[in-house]
């Protein structure tokens, strides 16, 4: 099989074992702060498993397909729109600060958590037309935080235990 | 884990802790409640009138439930029900939103909008 297939393949597996993520975190036991829909974000362990593995581009797709997917099976319209706002952030800052070689997966992870959080709410609040949307960024914050920590830690061991 | 990424993390929280400190200064009482469907307001009544409303909007019905000076969403026939979960909310700023129906319900001080006494 040519590097090139293999490659196909296992980006393939990689947006299928993202999309079972996101479906499994659909199913866990809701986690009621004072923002209720707080997420883990488990399918960002695939993401930026991809990111450090192959690159921005790889990581992109897959996340994309992965929106495009999850839509059609689960969601609506509506929905993708702030999905795809929110992973576009995020990829884009987890690529900065991938960039600047300062902070480990860890780092990197928090911050694409919270960036995909800050672009929901961005889009919320431009389509709502409600800027008190953004208040919720507080407590988004601190769950993004502690859950791209976990998100990072599980990254890194991928990225040390899978040789692909 | 860097040293970086432990400096990264006290920030963000730091940050959010000031946040939070700072809505809670501010925060004061509201008196009323105002429907926004799609960014445009549609209704609003008053906190201190219990009363029930049924949101039509085009993508489904939310039920509003203003009690004891305070709003929640009863019930609302949305996927994902985060409107239904939200605690009750009485402050201004504090807001319920269901975005599958592009819905919002937020806390507003009609009257007496912040210092200002007297405007010439």
């Amino acid at each position: 099989m040519s590097s090139r297939t293999k490659k196909i393949t296992f980006l393939g597996l990689a947006a299928a074992v993202a999309l079972i993520l996101s479906y499994i975190e659909a199913m866990l036991p809701p986690i009621y702060a004072a923002v209720p829909g707080i997420k883990v974000g488990l399918p960002n362990i695939v993401i930026i498993f991809l990111l450090y593995r192959y690159g921005v581009r790889e990581a992109a797709t897959v996340s994309f397909i992965r929106l495009v997917i999850s839509m059609l099976l689960f969601g609506n319209a509506t929905m993708f729109i702030y999905s795809a706002a929110g992973a576009l952030l995020s990829i884009l800052l987890m690529l900065i600060f991938k960039s600047t070689r300062l902070f480990s997966t860890v780092g990197v992870s928090v911050v694409g958590g919270i960036a995909h959080n800050l672009g929901q709410v961005l889009c919320a609040m431009l389509l709502l037309e409600t800027a008190e949307i953004s208040y919720y960024m507080i407590v988004l914050t601190v769950s993004g935080t502690l859950a791209g920590v976990f998100i990072g830690l599980a990254g890194a061991l991928l990225l040390k235990r899978i040789n692909i | 884990m860097k040293k970086n990424d432990i400096v990264l993390i006290a920030v963000l929280l730091l940050l959010a802790a000031a946040g939070l400190l700072l809505f809670n200064a501010l925060k004061t009482g509201g008196d009323t409640v105002v429907v926004l469907i799609d960014g445009v307001e549609s209704a609003s009544y008053p906190l201190s009138v219990d009363t029930e409303v049924f949101i039509d909007t085009a993508d489904g019905v939310n039920t509003l439930v203003i009690s004891g000076g305070k709003a929640y969403v009863r019930d609302a026939d949305c996927p994902d029900g985060i409107c239904v979960s939200h605690r009750p909310v009485s402050m201004v700023g504090e807001t319920i939103v269901c975005l599958p129906h592009s819905l919002v319900i937020k806390i507003e001080a009609k009257s007496g909008e912040g210092d200002i006494d007297i405007a010439i």
